[in-house]
């Protein structure tokens, strides 16, 4: 059983390096300066430098990018998360008129290529007098996050017995109050893990943020796409922006790890 | 569970209805009413029926990256799932060390999808880049700009990198919403560890895998930005999968009525291919 157990341990650890590898070239590119970067290839930085990551912090164009993004991003998870509970509460609990195919038809919108909206997207949010702002992005990304979350929310909910609904009931509580006080604590699991999907997918996401914005709630990872045609490509700024990318969605894991270790447990798994 | 029949809790999800119905319907609509039409400018348009939808089935361009398309998405769905669940197995089941591994395997699912192209295009190259000098210091000649072998290669290689980490999440999960007392009992049944993950952690892990399998196949068949960044589809077209030809087709040449059917049959692709998925996956279930 020993040797079983060490051999699982390699196995990970080699796993994880192998994982961490092009992470490494990346954080090794941003601290070189870009002639380093371009003549030859070290395996560390020779003339170290945080000239990259001044560059970022320094000029409005870079940064104001990071505040653009956490900003839309937070919006997106604050909207997928409020509307996304009841519904799943109401799938999970109740029978309705309609119910199956609602579901199936939220969930096609996650299987819909985002390439099909980009036109259409910018038409409408331009239409509204929505365009270039967070909100427009915000509500983009809905189109694919409230179904996921809405699907694993409901099989949170359904792992948690009836009979606390009724309970809950018996002793007084009003729905809302129940709702809130009683419910949401019990499934903060499947809340964090929701959380970190709806989350991770609209940072990542690229198409519809870019399409949708030009100047004011222009996004990181366009603002990074945009410099690269500029003068040549600074390939040491672009890898600090990058190591920055990863940062805000460190700090989520580290507050939804145990979540997501025991996230489904709950679920009908 | 046993539900409950209650028409008033449309109130309860009639919030998603609206919302996703506003990002959803109207832009559906708007792509429908175009892929009849032929459009010239603003004010001048004419119907012209499902003339697109018949040249988009015919056309060779559309079906070469289709026919990519299912490739990809087969090869990345027969490599990241068993993977995935490997990986999950060989987690440590709790403590520091389970942090540490969850934190460090979530990092390439963080990152914008045109960092991580860009990555691995600077990561696979010969001169500067490690994997690219590595290999070619192993004696291949590699070289993912030139060779369509070597590009295909380095995008399904960028696919599994940064998508495995996924399914391994998931799959972890839901290894742990495992009750101990039935490793317990299979111990006292001296059951080996393939019947353990045979029939008690494969059919527990089903759940999530449904998850699992349906994001992988939607996201890798909707692929545009990583391939884009690294290959640019190329060389030639060999890397070029529907959603690129797509916004070529939209964005670049202003084709929208043509781009529009296209849309339309793209959907209607992977609406019924997941369809499939998730009634062949969740139908064991319908007898109980």
């Amino acid at each position: 059983m020993k040797s079983h157990h060490r051999r699982k341990g390699f196995g990970i650890s080699l796993y994880i390096v192998l994982l961490m590898l092009p992470i490494y070239w990346l954080l090794n590119m941003s601290f070189k300066t870009n002639q380093e970067i371009l003549s030859s290839l070290t395996f560390w930085p020779q003339n170290f430098t945080l000239h990259n990551y001044q560059v970022i912090f320094t000029d409005p164009s870079w940064y104001s990018g990071y505040i653009n993004s956490t900003i839309y991003v937070s919006i997106n998870v604050v909207i997928t998360l409020l509307v996304a509970l009841p519904a799943a509460y109401a799938f999970s609990r109740y029978k309705f008129v309609g119910d199956k195919h609602l579901f199936f038809w939220l969930l096609s919108n996650r299987m819909a290529p985002p390439a099909v909206f980009l036109l259409p997207f910018f038409q409408l949010y331009s239409s509204i007098g929505l365009f270039d702002t967070h909100i427009a992005v915000a509500l983009a990304h809905c189109l694919f996050n409230v179904p996921l979350a809405v699907w694993i929310l409901e099989g949170f909910i359904s792992g948690v017995p009836r009979e606390y609904d009724e309970m809950a009931y018996i002793d007084g509580y009003s729905f809302p109050r129940f709702f809130i006080k009683i419910f949401i604590p019990m499934i903060r699991s499947g809340i964090g893990v929701t959380a970190f999907f709806a989350f991770m997918f609209s940072w990542v996401e690229l198409l519809l943020a870019r399409t949708l914005t030009s100047v004011d709630a222009q996004p990181i990872s366009a603002i990074m796409t945009r410099t690269v045609g500029a003068s040549g490509i600074d390939w040491g700024v672009l890898a600090a922006a990058g190591v920055l990318t990863i940062i805000p969605g460190l700090l989520v894991v580290w507050f939804v790890r145990n979540h997501v270790a025991t996230g489904f447990a709950l679920g009908r798994v | 569970m046993r539900k409950v029949p209650n028409n008033r809790a449309w109130w309860l999800v009639l919030p998603v209805f609206i919302l996703v119905a506003f990002s959803a319907l109207i832009p559906l609509m708007t792509v429908v009413n175009y892929s009849v039409q032929d459009i010239f400018g603003p004010n001048s348009a004419y119907f012209v029926g499902t003339d697109w939808f018949r040249e988009v089935l015919r056309n060779d361009a559309l079906q070469a990256s289709l026919g990519r398309q299912v490739i990809f998405s087969s090869a990345v769905l027969l490599i990241e799932i068993p993977l995935g669940i490997g990986i999950a197995l060989m987690m440590p089941t709790g403590g520091r060390r389970a942090s540490l591994c969850l934190i460090l395997l979530a990092i390439p699912l963080l990152i914008p999808w045109n960092v991580v192209g860009t990555i691995w295009q600077i990561f696979g190259r010969g001169d500067i880049g490690l994997f690219g000098w590595a290999v070619n210091a192993m004696g291949v000649n590699y070289n993912y700009t030139a060779n369509t072998l070597d590009a295909w290669l380095t995008v399904l290689l960028m696919d599994v990198w940064h998508w495995t980490p996924l399914v391994a999440l998931l799959c972890y999960s839901g290894l742990r919403a495992i009750p101990e007392a039935f490793y317990q009992a299979a111990e006292i049944d001296r059951a080996s560890r393939w019947a353990v993950f045979r029939y008690i952690q494969l059919p527990r892990l089903k759940n999530v895998l449904v998850i699992a399998v349906l994001l992988r196949f939607m996201d890798s068949f909707m692929i545009y930005t990583e391939p884009f960044v690294l290959t640019g589809g190329g060389p030639g077209s060999s890397t070029t999968f529907l959603s690129q030809t797509l916004t070529t087709m939209a964005v670049g040449q202003f084709d929208i009525g043509r781009a529009a059917a296209f849309s339309l049959v793209y959907f209607l692709i992977v609406l019924l291919v997941s369809w499939l998925f998730f009634t062949a996956i969740t139908y064991p279930d319908r007898d109980k």
